[in-house]
């Protein structure tokens, strides 16, 4: 069980080797992603059983004694955030094999995609598995750094700047994670993060408060949290779709994902904490407000998707056991409706040639399947009753209300507001692209740019993959009542942390 | 644990120049704030891991008199990630000024929306003083046509727009 622990960061990494060497053999590179993602969602899956029952899974890279070597360890939250995010990655994979299916032809079977998509997926599983520091440090590396190779690909002028800028800010970041790690071991003699839970309790206050706000501005730069934000709708829409579609999904919620894991199990605090929860709602308010001021369709859903971490910032905020499982069902069904929503946009914007709702309509006639596969989504993204958005969104409004203190209360309205007014932007984009008569694609201004594909044909593995992913989405609302249990019990670990630290340092040295 | 007076000074140093240097219009400018951040980084990992000492082989020397060797590898490792992004930062520079002929960093789109609105406006009020005296409705007409032209405009303002 210890060894499959590795595998979900061993496979993507190995493959992306292997599919550098067979980049003469398109269809080889497909097959070989497409199997490898499978193998992780199966992995990921095993974990998730075997931790619910018997408690966190560790492994420690060659054989170190635990406070000095590098920690792999699954507990019940990275299982869980492993398995909805390789059911994600393996979606959006299928999408663009679709895509590049329909546009093959057009000269622009490329080679470095693939490669660059599974390191990526490597970093995403390395950061979820990870019980160290320095390497978590190293894993955003791993993941960034193929991010930045996926978002300048086949640069226009547009793409090299917003690529620029993508790049200039999450370097900052990293070198200020760095700078973070070298001042969390200075003041403590270790990177381990369950040693780190005991030691940073015994550091005076004033440290120990510099040390948790600088581990919010790194990861709230990662996870754009509203003053840290602005990169963020610049640089998404400006890549072609299934790359949005990983990077909103994905990309910051591993951000979201080392805040909680940090604040909870290193930096424990007894009691709710306002700066985060002034944070979130200025999130929340600015990211919606952001998005009714868009007309291009990808910058409006990358606003909604800033205004949404401060759903998850709330929850993490409030630091009770109702307060977490509300963050994770969150992140569980963001992750799957926003990579949703973002290849729906590719799909629409591919048949209109333009991203522009001003200048789109009538959608929903050609397309009656898209319309059905957008409504159901951005529903769920609004927390209309039926689906997943809602049984996340009333657990953190009943977190909300329980705190019970005037700025609980206060960012508790905020959410319900948020909720309108999400409700109101994706109306617009219902109102924009699908509703109205007909109107003839927009003619295709350059027919070799993979990126600015005017119109083009939507192919069944493109359908295949939004479908499923809306059908994942979906699934999150049926099984809310085990999925709910699970998160329920994985919040009781974080807050408590003493499954963590002892399957870390109590029988995990002798493997 | 203390620390080397030196070190820190350079350190400050390393960091001060750095974000200034970030925060420059110039893309070259912005590379080289980088590196300066870099640099302080990795010696921050390092100062970090106290003062030096014998090397950390068992039987060379006491416990107390080796260096710390986890901090040295931990820069080691942080070295190379920062410069394998650099290389790809200096590239993407590059291709930037092949592409757009200048190492500026431009303003972001909603910088420039506002800009543009702002000088429409002025334009705007501007026009309404002229035409007031002679025809209110002239004005109001005026208005309507400006907004029009400027959501026609819309999709050449920048990179997202349109595709």
């Amino acid at each position: 069980m210890t060894t499959l622990v590795s595998l979900p960061v061993l496979l993507p990494l190995l493959a992306a080797a292997l599919s550098l060497v067979a980049r003469r053999s398109p269809a080889a590179q497909r097959l070989l992603g497409v199997l490898v993602l499978t193998a992780i969602a199966a992995v990921a899956a095993v974990l998730l059983v075997h931790v619910d029952e018997q408690g966190p899974v560790v492994l420690q890279l060659g054989g170190h004694a635990p406070p000095f070597g590098i920690t792999l360890i699954a507990d019940r939250l990275s299982a869980l955030l492993l398995l909805v995010s390789a059911v994600v990655t393996l979606a959006v994979l299928i999408f663009s094999i679709g895509q590049r299916i329909v546009d093959y032809g057009r000269g622009t079977t490329s080679t470095a995609f693939l490669p660059m998509y599974l390191v990526l997926c490597a970093g995403v599983s390395m950061a979820y598995l990870t019980g160290d520091l320095f390497n978590l440090f190293v894993a955003f590396e791993i993941m960034l750094s193929a991010s930045y190779v996926l978002i300048t690909r086949r640069s226009n002028a547009p793409r090299v700047r917003a690529g620029m800028t993508y790049v200039i800010v999450s370097l900052t970041s990293s070198l200020l994670f760095l700078t973070m790690v070298a001042l969390v071991y200075a003041a403590t003699g270790t990177v381990n993060m369950a040693d780190l839970a005991v030691r940073v309790a015994e550091l005076p206050e004033g440290v120990k408060t510099v040390l948790g706000l600088l581990v919010v501005v790194v990861f709230g730069i990662k996870a754009a949290l509203v003053p840290l934000h602005f990169w963020l709708p610049d640089s998404y829409p400006t890549a072609p779709a299934p790359i949005t579609a990983v990077f909103a999904g994905l990309l910051t919620k591993v951000g979201v994902y080392a805040l909680i894991r940090t604040q909870a199990l290193v930096f424990d605090h007894d009691a709710s904490w306002t700066l985060l929860l002034v944070v979130a709602v200025l999130t929340m308010i600015v990211g919606v407000l952001g998005a009714i001021a868009q007309n291009d369709i990808n910058r409006l859903m990358s606003f909604l998707l800033v205004s949404h971490i401060g759903y998850m910032l709330f929850g993490l905020a409030l630091f009770t056991v109702i307060g977490l499982t509300g963050v994770i069902l969150y992140v569980v069904h963001h992750i799957i409706v926003q990579a949703a929503l973002f290849l729906v946009s590719g799909v629409v914007t591919r048949h209109t040639g333009t991203v522009s709702l001003r200048d789109m309509s009538g959608v929903a006639k050609a397309y009656p399947l898209v319309a059905v596969l957008f409504a159901v989504p951005a529903l769920s993204l609004a927390g209309i009753p039926p689906f997943s958005g809602f049984v996340a969104k009333i657990a953190l409004l009943r977190a909300g209300a329980e705190v019970a203190t005037p700025t609980a209360y206060l960012v508790t309205a905020g959410a319900v507001l948020t909720s309108l007014l999400t409700l109101y932007a994706v109306a617009k984009i219902w109102v924009g692209s699908f509703w109205g008569r007909e109107c003839p694609p927009h003619p295709d201004p350059d027919p070799t740019d993979e990126v600015t594909v005017g119109t083009g044909a939507t192919s069944r593995p493109m359908l295949l993959a939004t479908g499923g992913l809306v059908v994942a989405g979906v699934a999150v609302a049926v099984l809310a009542g085990p999925l709910s249990a699970i998160s329920e019990r994985a919040a009781n670990d974080l807050l408590d942390g003493g499954a963590y630290r002892e399957a870390v340092l109590g029988q995990g040295g002798d493997r | 644990m203390t620390i080397n007076l030196t070190m820190a000074v350079i350190l400050a140093a390393l960091y001060t120049a750095g974000f200034y240097l970030i925060m420059q219009r110039s893309l070259m400018r912005v590379i080289i704030g980088i590196v300066l951040l870099g640099h302080g980084a990795n010696l921050f990992l390092q100062v970090a891991g106290g003062p030096p000492g014998v090397p950390p082989f068992i039987g060379m020397a006491g416990l107390d008199e080796m260096s710390d060797p986890l901090p040295q590898a931990m820069a080691l490792t942080a070295i190379v990630i920062t410069f394998g992004l650099l290389t790809f930062l200096l590239a993407l520079a590059y291709r930037s000024w092949v592409l757009l002929g200048h190492d500026e960093v431009r303003d972001d789109l909603e910088d420039r929306r506002i800009a543009e609105a702002v000088a429409e406006a002025q334009e705007m009020s501007a026009a309404a003083e002229t035409t007031e005296a002679e025809d209110p409705e002239d004005a109001a007409d005026h208005e309507g046509t400006s907004e029009t032209g400027e959501s026609g405009n819309e999709g050449d303002t920048g990179p997202g727009v349109r595709r």
